[in-house]
């Protein structure tokens, strides 16, 4: 019997092409994405956007966003969301705030305290949905209000009245852990490649651009290790388990709770990283930090592939997401375009993306 | 289908020790008895058959063998000794693997990523510590190789696989993990004539094996076919455990549907049914 539906099994083979296989995979369609995006602005944009200076002017929002994206990506393939992670920037910039300018702690504290803080929000935000039962999407909401709120109250009470706490940049400037946050890396090589005429130079032989922005590394490296942890960890498997079908998953001894926690741990010092180098790059904080970019960060984990199911979808397409987005806001400044045109294209390239994955998912299922 | 396609491989040993013993197993959900007393066993290298009509407690019975739910009121043995499971995985390492109903799989995952869900095989230590994937995908692909399954590729989504197919990966993965008692919860209720036989086959090699099988159904056929004992469950009770040629296809039938009840129907419907 066996070997008859071996047989049949075998005629039944389609070679698979290349093809066929990278359609299959989830971040596909952002890549396409940026494709286009290039070739559009290639046509429309001066010539100075696609220089290295203009290539750094839209990666740093890129990497800003991105770094929430990835994680709002990991959380969505693990089955849930995070409403609140555009409040916790404002959250986490505020205690961060307070920390080195109120109580004029050094970096070496003020940035795990910070971090703790977010951790056992995240937390929080994790236990409720999970014992509830209740979907993340509104209690998250509720967070997105808790939070934004309390950035205001906080600032308020740690300023004596006002929405904004100055000062940062004057108490951490002479911090030895100050440049791992903020500010340019590898300007000797920047110097050294201006000197070599390699890259372009001020007519006092200083690089135009000093260096990579910090920001741009954590960006690069936060998406390289996602990955690796979601296609080549034990708990990458876990979760798209977690996300794919919680029952499933836990009836095979998945740590699904666990999993999920972990996850909304994760969004939360996302937000917190972002914090911390958007403070530290402003100097100061206000409460109107990181609005709406719980929305642009999962539209970006979105175009990046993730279902809102749950269960597919990749950080690195998160990443080209995010950079399609940074692409396209700073892009539009170089062209003649109406720049109010940006969240028109925001909307279309969610929808377009939204279809395209129902569309992939169904070519990854066969139908069924 | 199957009813002359015999699976069997003579009779069982009698004196063997059971592996799991359920003795008087009740459940109540709030004011509902789903079982209201029930005991089985399971011999190493049988078939044993759980029988019942829709809503007899069969699904809920086979759970609480698996800690995914705590009986009411009865005692569990495993090889003689008292068990208390308090989650799916304790049963698991206990040596219970379950096939439920849903077949715990995620259709957009590979075969691979969802025969080693929650048991990832890793190399390489401390921070570098990752999944085997070359390893598992090897042992995926033998795994359905033996169980006469040619898989495209390792990669390929369980989604794309036919009802049989993915019930092999299921059955093949508790196999792979070492099941002592492999719990199979109505494997052929959605399958056509060469699926189910597929399945059935795959009963009896497991069986072979020296696993003892628990094979929840609601076809006399199907158990007739493969069945070593039987154990008809009927609103929450069992009258009994009978063995292979000690009872027809007919009486199962039967005990199924609460005896006179059937017997009427049959009549008017001319022994179709
Ligand atoms: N979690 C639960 N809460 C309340 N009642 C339940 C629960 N699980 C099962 N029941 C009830 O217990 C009874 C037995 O259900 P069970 O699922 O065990 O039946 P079954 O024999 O597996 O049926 P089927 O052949 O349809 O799978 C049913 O009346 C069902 O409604
Ligand atoms: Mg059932």
């Amino acid at each position: 019997m066996a070997d008859v539906s071996e047989a049949v099994q075998d005629e039944r083979l389609k070679q698979e092409g290349f093809a066929t296989k990278l359609m299959k995979r989830p971040e596909l369609g952002a890549l396409a994405g940026v494709v286009a995006v290039t070739i559009f602005f290639l046509f429309t944009a001066s010539d100075t956007m696609f220089t290295l200076s203009g290539v750094m002017n839209f990666m740093t929002p890129a990497a800003q966003l991105g770094i929430l994206a990835i994680g709002a990506a990991m959380l969505m393939i693990g089955g849930e969301f995070d409403l609140s992670i555009g409040s916790m920037v404002a959250f986490s910039g505020l205690i961060f705030g307070a920390f080195v300018v109120t109580f004029g702690m050094p970096l070496v504290i003020a940035i795990p305290a910070t971090f703790a803080i977010a951790a056992a929000l995240g937390a929080l935000n994790g236990t409720i949905v999970l014992k509830t039962g209740l979907p993340s999407f509104i209690v998250t909401l509720a967070f997105l209000f808790i939070l934004r709120g309390a950035s205001l109250v906080g600032l308020k009470i740690a300023t004596g009245g006002s929405t904004q706490l100055r000062g940062v940049r004057d108490a951490v400037e002479n911090d030895f852990l100050t440049p791992v946050f903020s500010g340019d890396a590898f300007t000797g090589l920047f110097a050294w490649l201006a000197k070599q005429e390699m890259i372009d130079r001020f007519s006092s032989g200083m690089p135009k651009v000093p260096g990579i922005p910090v920001e741009i590394l954590w960006f690069v490296a936060f998406a390289l290790i996602a990955t690796y942890v979601l296609l080549r960890t034990p708990q990458g498997n876990w979760i798209f388990a977690s996300g794919g079908d919680e029952n499933a998953a836990s009836n095979s001894g998945v740590p699904v709770r666990r999993v999920k926690i972990s996850l909304f741990v994760l969004t939360a010092c996302c937000a917190t990283l972002v914090a911390i180098i958007t403070v530290i790059d402003a100097g100061s904080t206000d409460a109107r930090r990181g609005f709406m970019k719980e929305f642009e960060a999962i539209i970006a984990a979105v175009i990046g592939g993730c279902l809102l199911t749950g269960g597919y979808g990749s950080a690195i397409g998160a990443f080209f997401g995010a950079i399609i987005f940074g692409m396209v806001t700073i892009g539009l400044t170089y062209t003649t375009i109406d720049q109010d045109w940006f969240q028109v294209f925001l909307g279309a390239m969610l929808l377009a993306a939204v279809l395209f994955n129902n569309f992939i998912r169904k070519r990854v299922t066969g139908e069924r | 289908m199957a009813g002359d396609t015999t699976f069997h491989h003579g009779a069982p040993k009698t004196d063997a020790q059971p592996i799991v013993q359920m003795r008087d197993i009740e459940k109540h959900f709030g004011n509902i008895i789903a079982l209201a007393g029930v005991s089985f066993d399971v011999l190493a290298g049988e078939c044993h058959c759980l029988l019942g009509d829709n809503g007899a407690g069969k699904s809920t019975f086979i759970k609480t063998m698996s800690g995914v739910h705590k009986p009411t009121k009865g005692e569990i043995f495993l090889n003689g000794k008292p068990m208390d499971f308090s989650s799916p995985r304790d049963a698991m390492e206990a040596g219970i693997a379950t096939v439920f109903q849903d077949l715990a799989m995620i259709p957009l995952m590979s075969v691979t990523r969802n025969f080693f869900m929650g048991r990832e095989p890793t190399k390489g230590k401390w921070l570098f510590k990752r999944m085997d994937i070359d390893k598992a995908n090897a042992a995926t692909m033998e795994a359905m190789r033996e169980m006469g399954i040619k898989l495209r590729s390792p990669d390929q989504a369980v989604g794309t696989l036919s009802g049989g197919e993915r019930q092999t990966v299921a059955i093949a993965r508790a196999v792979y993990f070492g099941a002592k008692v492999l719990i199979l919860d109505e494997p052929t209720s959605a399958l056509g004539v060469r699926q189910t036989s597929n399945v059935l086959a795959t009963i009896d090699r497991v069986r072979k094996q020296g696993v003892g099988v628990v094979f929840i159904t609601h076809n006399v056929r199907h158990a007739m076919a493969v069945g070593d004992r039987f154990t008809v469950l009927n609103r929450g009770k069992t009258l009994g455990t009978a063995r292979r040629g000690d009872i027809t296809g007919n009486e199962l039938q039967d005990l199924m549907a609460g005896g006179q009840e059937m017997a009427a129907l049959e009549g008017s419907l001319g022994g179709t049914v």
